[in-house]
């Protein structure tokens, strides 16, 4: 096995042992971007010489046998929505095209004190809206598993590094379903943590009561180390919680005998690709085998939940978009006076999903609209909250699919909106209800595109979810499968 | 229909957002249909329930009225599309 096909727990232990060296990992990993990524297309900027050097300076602290971060030397991408110092940020919009951020993200600051090596930046749906990534201003993403498919979004060029061999493992943000939806698609695992639990100081906001960091990776013990690293309350961010942080490699233990897992009726719904059910129904039995209890749940107000979404979120959304205004920074378009450079400037800073939302969310939020649309969101969100508080109180985590079909094709859902909105009908409640959800390989459908299952969990309770993702991957083999490219 | 074409201009107007009449056009089009979706919200009676605006139980984070950061007006200059020594350059505001 070549060393960009490895994990990160898989290459820790041979950089330790000084049997590789962090540069030779790096190298392996451009020349395999080198090799696909004309195909595939996973990012928008590449930072070769920087990450050589990031790398040489773990090898020497490696030498000098300070190897004590597992992320030591590793080599890390990130979606391009994460403030990094110097090097080129975008969002994939136009309006931040010429964008060099100041100063690194909490995230990005973290895994740099880690010493993990940054390999480049992932494309993206502009500004984390999307459910393919089509939406980027620059680039067309496609799945490994598939060049005609689309690898999810909006974090599909991580998704697709990450399954690609591009990079050892990275880094994406999860507002519906971001983070686990393009990890199903692309047959990976991605965590999205509980609202608060990483930093959102230096991401670029699309709907900050929702917005969350999260990792993306191999495997569930490549998502624990990463999460231990980026976890933690930040003074810069005031909703990050200052709640204690576990060791989450610890709880990769194997004892789930006799957790209670709950199997939501509202998720396996008619319309949904039979092969998705038969092998999500599949996991649940595997993991009946391993030890658990599968119980009957209920969150009867799942089918509101895309409704709420995209009002909530749009109307987020519409406020946080308003700093685009071609004063500070950013695309400014020629115009004869202000009023016209603000407008210029925004109908051509912005691609037509984002005008959509803005559109959508300025409406929702306007005089005469507000109690219909924003503030009825906001009581269904409550109820859908409850929902999920009831069924915790009858089990440990909730297992459902990640999404109701497998990647679609290229160009497929572009025209109509609301189909693609649809994509996130699993993932969407997690976010509204602030829980963390995690998404892991289950088995493939006729067409050999990759089927993911999520595990929902309790506020804060990232663990039980690890632990049981770790227990069902060592049972089965559909995380190590490979894409051939 | 749920919304019109001129609703549309009037919050394009308070997006600060200049579509052209094909852009208008398919945005009519497409919030109606948007809008449609959300309609399944009505039924559902919400007289009793809270709002919730947030997820998680936060506090409110205080912290100290000091400044913490270094002023750097050189790299944020170096971001803004117009400017002069350590002032942003930014079109006619009073007439």
């Amino acid at each position: 096995m070549t060393l960009h096909e490895l994990t990160i727990h898989e290459l820790g232990a041979r950089l330790k042992q000084r049997e590789i060296s962090s540069v030779e990992l790096t190298e392996s990993v451009f020349a395999r971007i080198a090799a696909t990524d004309e195909r595939v297309g996973s990012y928008v900027t590449l930072c070769r010489e920087n990450a050589l050097e990031e790398a040489r300076r773990a090898d020497a602290q490696l030498k000098a046998g300070d190897g004590a971060s597992p992320l030591l030397g590793i080599p890390i991408a990130l979606k391009d929505i994460f403030l990094t110092k110097n090097i080129r940020t975008t969002c994939c919009s136009k309006i931040l095209g010429n964008f060099v951020p100041p100063y690194d993200g909490t995230a990005v600051a973290k895994l740099k004190n880690a010493g993990a090596v940054l390999v480049g930046k992932t494309n993206m749906d502009e500004f984390a809206m999307g459910s393919s990534t089509e939406n980027s201003a620059f680039a067309v993403t496609r799945n490994p598993w598939n060049l005609e498919r689309v690898p999810g979004g909006s974090s599909g060029g991580s998704a697709a590094a990450v399954a690609a061999d591009q990079c050892i493992a990275a880094l994406g943000t999860d507002t519906g379903g971001s983070i686990r939806q393009p990890a199903a698609c692309c047959g990976i695992v991605g965590l999205k943590p509980t609202y608060g639990r990483v930093s959102r100081y230096g991401v670029i906001a699309f709907a900050s009561s929702l917005d969350q960091v999260g990792p993306m990776a191999k495997d569930t013990t490549d998502c624990a180390l990463l999460l231990q690293a980026i976890a933690g309350h930040d003074p810069a961010d005031s909703t990050s919680v200052p709640a204690l942080v576990p060791e989450y490699a610890q709880s990769l233990d194997g004892k789930v005998k006799g957790m209670r897992l709950g199997l939501p009726q509202e998720y396996f719904i008619s319309g949904m690709q039979p092969e998705v059910e038969k092998a999500v129904k599949d996991a649940v039995r595997q993991l009946e085998k391993n030890g658990t209890e599968i119980v009957e749940v209920s969150l009867p107000h799942t089918e509101y939940a895309v409704a709420v979404y995209y009002i909530i979120a749009t109307a987020e959304a519409s406020s946080n978009l308003a700093r685009y205004d071609g004063m500070k920074y950013g695309f400014r378009a020629p115009a004869k006076d202000l009023t016209e450079t603000y407008f210029k400037t925004r109908e051509e800073g912005f691609g037509p999903e984002v005008k959509r939302r803005i559109m959508l969310g300025t409406y929702a939020l306007s005089a005469g609209y507000y109690d219909a649309y924003y503030l009825k969101a906001q009581k269904v969100r409550a109820l859908i909250k409850r929902d999920f508080d009831e069924a915790f109180k009858r089990c440990d985590a909730i297992v459902t699919p990640t999404a109701p079909t497998t990647a679609f094709k290229i160009g497929e859902k572009t025209a109509d909106p609301l189909q693609m909105y649809l994509s996130d009908i699993f993932t969407i409640s997690v976010n509204l209800a602030g829980l963390p959800g995690l998404s892991l390989p289950c088995g493939f459908d006729g067409e050999g595109m990759p089927i993911g299952m999520q595990i929902i969990g309790r506020q804060f309770d990232e663990a039980t979810m690890l632990k049981i993702a770790r227990v069902y991957e060592q049972s089965t083999q559909w995380h190590k499968k490979k894409p051939r490219i | 229909m749920k919304i019109t074409r001129e609703e549309v201009k009037r919050v394009a107007l308070l997006a600060r957002l200049e579509l052209s009449a094909e852009e208008e056009d398919r945005l009519t089009e497409q919030l109606d249909k948007i809008l449609q979706y959300m309609e399944t919200l009505d039924g559902l009676d919400t007289a009793k329930v809270e709002p919730l605006a947030h997820a998680v139980d936060v506090v409110n984070a205080f912290r100290e009225d000091r400044v913490t950061n270094e002023p750097q007006p050189e790299a944020l200059l170096a971001n803004a599309p117009d400017g002069e020594k350590t002032f942003l350059k930014v079109p006619k505001i009073i007439e």
